[in-house]
């Protein structure tokens, strides 16, 4: 039990902010993050030998996931909180969110597929096997995705107009 | 100079530093002579500290009392069985009801405490909710006067939960009759014609203190807790899901009292 709160006590906070990246609304974020913590806790015995950061993430996400596929299905859609204070918190300046308000808001505008690679990978700092692990996909196809997630956010930053689609990134390489 | 050729891959793992320190060097000597991609890898590079920074703050913030872990252990440790129960049930819904009635004759022994109170809300939901004539007896106009009815019969100060946030604008209320004497029901409106009904009531011995937990039956779904001895039900046509924030939205207003 000691061991637990050890390992996943210090995680909590990273939990929180990629689900509050991903659904966008701070009760619903916050609610996904008590799911997983009540299933990490009665699960705790079974998470194998893999990272203790990974193991926890792939809980979270797979559960940000079904309800994103649940929502969709029965035409529901969690709402976004119109004010910044859903993503940032009181302890953000206003100048703070005015700056970052528009990374997120581009960010938004990209694939499940690619957000979540984007923020494992480069917010999050799991490595590319551990977010293969949570994406359940090889690690090749995190690499295509996480390229992709970028040359896309790169388009909406620069605001390239057009290619609300697939976008065929630019390769220099390869 | 490069041994191997510098690949996509080995770009991305150089912004996302995770190159061993030899390879990095071969990456940066290579972006020396070629501008056009580094000024790529310079952008991706940026998107990264501006996520990271603008994503930050929300780590920072504390922790609500719903996501302390200590807490968590503590009430699945003193409450086992109805952490059981409430994950059979949730899994039974999940494959789609057919098993869950197999179970009916366990689960159904004479309900108590959360239990009865959850079939309690889901009954009243199912009769007044669909009601288009009259789902309330009190209007949200006279809402002063409503609380003041309900606290008098139920002996308990109640207060009716705003759930404007949320986007569901109260209706109204009445008293209904369970078996475990008068209740209150609030009823909500989210201007589409979804109702959530809300409904509390003195708990008998059983359950004067009980942790949030489903209570979905059929297509209706619910949460049922307990606090110092006033139990509390949300039900709804909602995805259980979309229903947890409110119910805790409810709990967190009614500890204000």
């Amino acid at each position: 039990m000691k061991d637990m709160l050890l390992q996943v006590e210090p995680l909590i906070p990273a939990l929180r902010r990629y689900a509050r990246a991903l659904v966008r609304n701070r009760a619903a974020a916050d609610d996904l993050v008590q799911d997983c913590l009540e299933r990490a806790v009665s699960r705790w015995q079974q998470r194998g030998d893999g990272s203790v950061r990974a193991w926890l993430f792939a809980i979270l996400h797979n559960l940000a996931v079904d309800q994103f596929r649940k929502n969709a299905a029965r035409g529901r859609h969690v709402t976004i909180d119109e004010t910044s204070e859903g993503h940032f918190g009181e302890a953000a300046s206003q100048e703070h969110r005015v700056m970052y308000q528009d990374v997120l808001n581009k960010l938004a505008k990209l694939p499940e597929e690619q957000r979540t690679v984007l923020l494992l990978v480069a917010v999050e700092d799991l490595s590319y096997a551990d977010a293969a692990k949570v994406l359940r996909v090889p690690v090749g196809t995190v690499m295509s995705r996480l390229s992709r997630a970028r040359e896309r956010l790169q388009q909406e930053i620069e605001g390239v107009t057009g290619t609300s689609g697939n976008v065929v990134p630019l390769r220099s390489m390869k | 100079m490069n041994h191997r050729p510098i690949t996509e891959d080995d770009l991305h793992a150089y912004v996302d530093g995770a190159l061993e320190p030899e390879r990095r060097t071969e990456v940066a000597a290579y972006l020396d002579e070629h501008p056009d991609v580094a000024k790529r890898i310079g952008a991706f590079t940026d998107q990264r500290e501006a996520l990271r920074a603008a994503l930050a703050p929300i780590a920072d913030e504390p922790l609500p009392a719903e996501l302390i872990l200590s807490r968590i252990i503590e009430q699945r440790a003193r409450r086992p069985s109805m952490v059981r129960w409430a994950m059979a049930a949730m899994l039974f819904l999940s494959i789609g009801g057919l098993g869950g009635w197999t179970m009916r004759g366990e689960l159904q022994t004479s309900p108590e405490g959360l239990v009865a109170l959850a079939q309690e809300a889901n009954a009243s939901y199912n009769v007044y909710a669909p009601d288009r004539v009259r789902p309330v007896e009190v209007r949200a106009s006279d809402s002063a006067e409503l609380v003041q009815w309900v606290s008098d019969r139920l002996h308990h100060q109640v207060k009716v939960p705003d759930l404007a946030t949320s986007g569901y604008r109260l209706m109204g209320g009445r008293l209904v009759a369970t078996q475990h004497g008068p209740a209150a029901m609030f009823m909500y409106d989210d201007d589409h014609g979804s109702r959530l009904v809300v409904m509390t009531r003195p708990m008998s011995s059983v359950d004067q203190n009980a942790p949030m937990t489903p209570q979905s039956q059929g297509d209706v779904a619910g949460f049922a807790w307990a606090d110092d001895g006033l139990g509390y039900s949300l039900v709804g046509h909602a995805a259980p899901e979309a229903l947890r924030p409110i119910a805790n939205e409810v709990r967190k207003q009614a500890r204000q009292i």
